[in-house]
């Protein structure tokens, strides 16, 4: 029999041990998939690896994947803190882009300094107005946000086709569903020459210290983690329960949001359907390796867009499709689940009489 | 109007109903069953998935129709098992664990159809699911056309309603499931497993959904598409809400989706130039927020929904 004792509060070192073995655990359960393929597993795995590290381009390709991850993963980590179940990243980024394209194709005009902070702040304003829907419905109605968002996902991608295709195309496209071209002036710049690494990442990282900041060192960080810990006991105790859903909902759905600017105003130059490779749901899997901790939110990015770089770069040299890298990103989630289990509680291999307990 | 009346009593809008229904129901059903068991399944879009590919797959590799229905109720089982095992004995998260099943059975279905049909341009197709032509019946004035062309997976589905409802309402079996999603330190009580009827109702339950999938590539289409599911998983999450975990509501519910979205179908010929077509593809995800929101006051939950339980522990 195996019996699950609770634990005390986790330390750092522990949490890091759990999310390096769930990471190691997923990468080792790959290898079934790979040698079903026909890859020879080693050689997969070097191919990976050196599809995401083994040159400087490869790696800068690499952070690039990463920027829009660390801001869904910080939008998911931020709202489960507070078990505000944000499932909706996905659409999130998209409204995020499609706001950014509105106001950054020629809405409005000026200089840089004034250009990017506008086009950033109309994608947060729209991620977080998103997600304010299935917050007030959560909080005023008792409607299950996992559903709401969800299909909000749905809803969002058709209103961006139909934008693509209607009021929003770039009538010098050729009839193809895109935007205009964002501004100059309100592209983000590049980091490095003859690179795609743009700013965003410097954005990203921004905001994993200011969230960490947030949930550390303030009242309102302070609440949420109160909310997400038990929220009938946070109400009891004083803390405005449905004005801290609402601010978790705009925070996480405006960080989602400038997942969706950096992709159009730092990466593509313009917006189509098919913007995001699933940001949003990877988020997730980036939130939970990182324990929801906003600073292992950056590491876990890292992890998953390197196997999403290294796994397109192997799909190219052996024709085995990427969706295994799909596959090992969900594999991470289901791995860092269970290795989760080695936090909240000591699991003890005892007799079978002995695991009846006390019922009642 | 007139128009409107005559799209209503064309047998043909009836038929498209209960057609465009038919993977709901199983999906409602499947989904009930593992929430009447306390289990909410957030698996089903990823399941669905997996039982679309593997029938289909089956199918095409020679296993006949019914074949690679059983396929694709093992698949759906499978991860159904996957999703239990994290959730009952372990109790861990059922929404993040949910997810995860739907991004693993998603990604595993893909990775597998793409491994085993490397260069395929267009997709391989199957003999599917041909509908029934019952004497009599099918010759039945208005019914006979709505009721019964139907392919035998639509009459297994009607079927799974009644055996649910009997299951749920007239047997000790069926008292047992409410129970564990209500109180299940009572069950325990009663000397019954919690663990053994909540596991055994996921997977069960789980094994009806993918059967929502395979009616996609096996009676729907006849081949299998990249995101073809397209959030019928969620959508049946919202219905069985909606439904108030009841079998009899749960098919009303899916027959009045059906019926509203087969009616906007035909709406869009009508006036489809003057809207874009987005708008009306829009309309399920909306209507079921919207039926989300009209049942949220009185939405009954089964009690311990999401609550996991732990033996010999209060």
């Amino acid at each position: 029999m195996i019996r699950l004792e609770p634990r005390p509060p986790a330390s750092v070192s522990r949490m890091l041990a759990v999310s390096l073995a769930a990471g190691a655990a997923a990468l080792v359960l790959a290898a079934i998939p790979m040698s079903f393929a026909g890859l020879s597993v080693f050689e997969a795995y070097g191919l990976i690896v050196k599809g995401a590290f083994g040159s400087v381009f490869a790696f800068t390709e690499m952070l690039t994947r990463a920027t829009p991850l660390i801001l869904t993963g910080l939008a998911a980590a931020v709202a489960f803190r507070a078990k505000l179940w944000n499932i909706g990243a996905e659409g999130q980024l998209y409204a995020g882009a499609l706001a950014a394209v509105a106001v950054g194709t020629g809405a409005v005009s000026g200089p840089g300094y004034i250009l990017i902070p506008a086009v950033a702040l109309a994608g947060a304003l729209a991620g977080g107005l998103v997600m304010l829907g299935p917050t007030l419905l959560k909080s005023k109605l008792g409607v299950d946000e996992v559903v709401t968002t969800l299909l909000l996902n749905f809803i969002i991608l058709l209103f961006v086709q139909m934008m693509l295709e209607g009021p929003m195309q770039d009538p010098m496209g050729m009839g193809w569903p895109q935007s205009e071209p964002i501004l100059d002036e309100a592209a983000l710049p590049k980091l490095l020459e003859r690179t795609r690494i743009h700013w965003g990442l410097i954005v990203a990282l921004a905001a994993s210290l200011g969230v960490y900041f947030l949930l550390k060192r303030t009242v309102w960080g302070f609440e949420i983690r109160a909310v997400g810990e038990n929220a009938a006991a946070a109400r009891h105790a004083g803390i405005p329960v449905t004005a801290t859903f609402i601010r978790v909902g705009l925070l996480s759905g405006a960080l989602a949001g400038l997942a969706g600017v950096g992709e159009v105003a730092g990466l593509k130059g313009y917006l189509t359907a098919d913007l995001s490779p699933g940001f949003g749901y990877s988020g997730i899997v980036v939130a939970m390796l990182a324990g929801l901790s906003p600073i292992g939110v950056v590491f876990a990015a890292l992890f998953i867009a390197s196997i999403f770089v290294g796994a397109d770069s192997m799909s190219r040299a052996t024709g085995v499709s990427n969706y295994l890298a799909d596959l090992i990103v969900a594999m991470a989630l289901l791995c860092v689940l269970v290795s989760g289990l080695f936090l909240r509680f000591k699991v003890r291999f005892i007799s079978a009489p002995a695991a009846k307990g006390s019922a009642g | 109007m007139i128009e409107i009346l005559e799209i209503l009593i064309s047998p043909n809008f009836w038929a498209a109903a209960l057609r465009i229904a038919t993977p709901l129901i199983f999906g409602v059903i499947g989904a009930l069953i593992c929430e009447r068991a306390g289990v909410l399944n957030l698996g089903i879009e990823g399941i669905f998935t997996a039982g679309a590919m593997a029938g289909w797959m089956a199918v095409w590799l020679g296993a006949g129709l019914w074949g690679g229905v059983l396929v694709a109720a093992f698949a759906g089982a499978v991860f159904g098992l996957i999703h239990a095992i994290l959730t009952v004995p372990l109790g861990l998260s059922q929404h993040v664990s949910g997810i995860g099943v739907t991004l693993f059975a998603t990604s595993l279905s893909y990775f597998i159809y793409r491994t085993a049909l490397p260069d395929v341009s267009s997709p391989p197709r199957i003999e599917a699911f041909q509908p029934l032509d019952i004497p009599v019946l099918s010759d039945l004035p208005f019914l006979g056309p709505a009721l019964f062309q139907q392919t035998s997976l639509t009459f297994l589905a009607l079927l799974l309603v009644v055996a649910t409802g009997y299951l749920l309402y007239r047997t000790p079996l069926g008292l047992a499931i409410q129970a564990v999603g209500d109180n299940p330190s009572a069950v325990e009580s009663q000397g019954l497993s919690v663990y053994a009827i909540r596991i055994g109702a996921v997977v069960a339950g789980s094994s009806i959904m993918a059967l929502g999938g395979a009616f996609l590539t096996m009676s729907a289409f006849d081949a299998f598409f990249f995101g073809m599911v397209n959030g019928r998983g969620w959508i049946c999450i919202a219905l069985t809400v909606f439904a108030s975990w009841r079998p009899g509501k749960a098919l009303l519910g899916a027959l009045l989706f059906g019926a509203f979205d087969a009616f906007q179908v035909r709406l869009q010929t009508e006036v489809g130039s003057f809207i874009p077509g987005q708008i009306f593809l829009m309309m399920p995800y909306i209507l079921s927020i919207a039926a989300l929101i009209v049942v949220a006051r009185r939405a009954d939950y089964p009690r311990a929904l999401l609550v996991p339980y732990f033996r010999g522990q209060r």
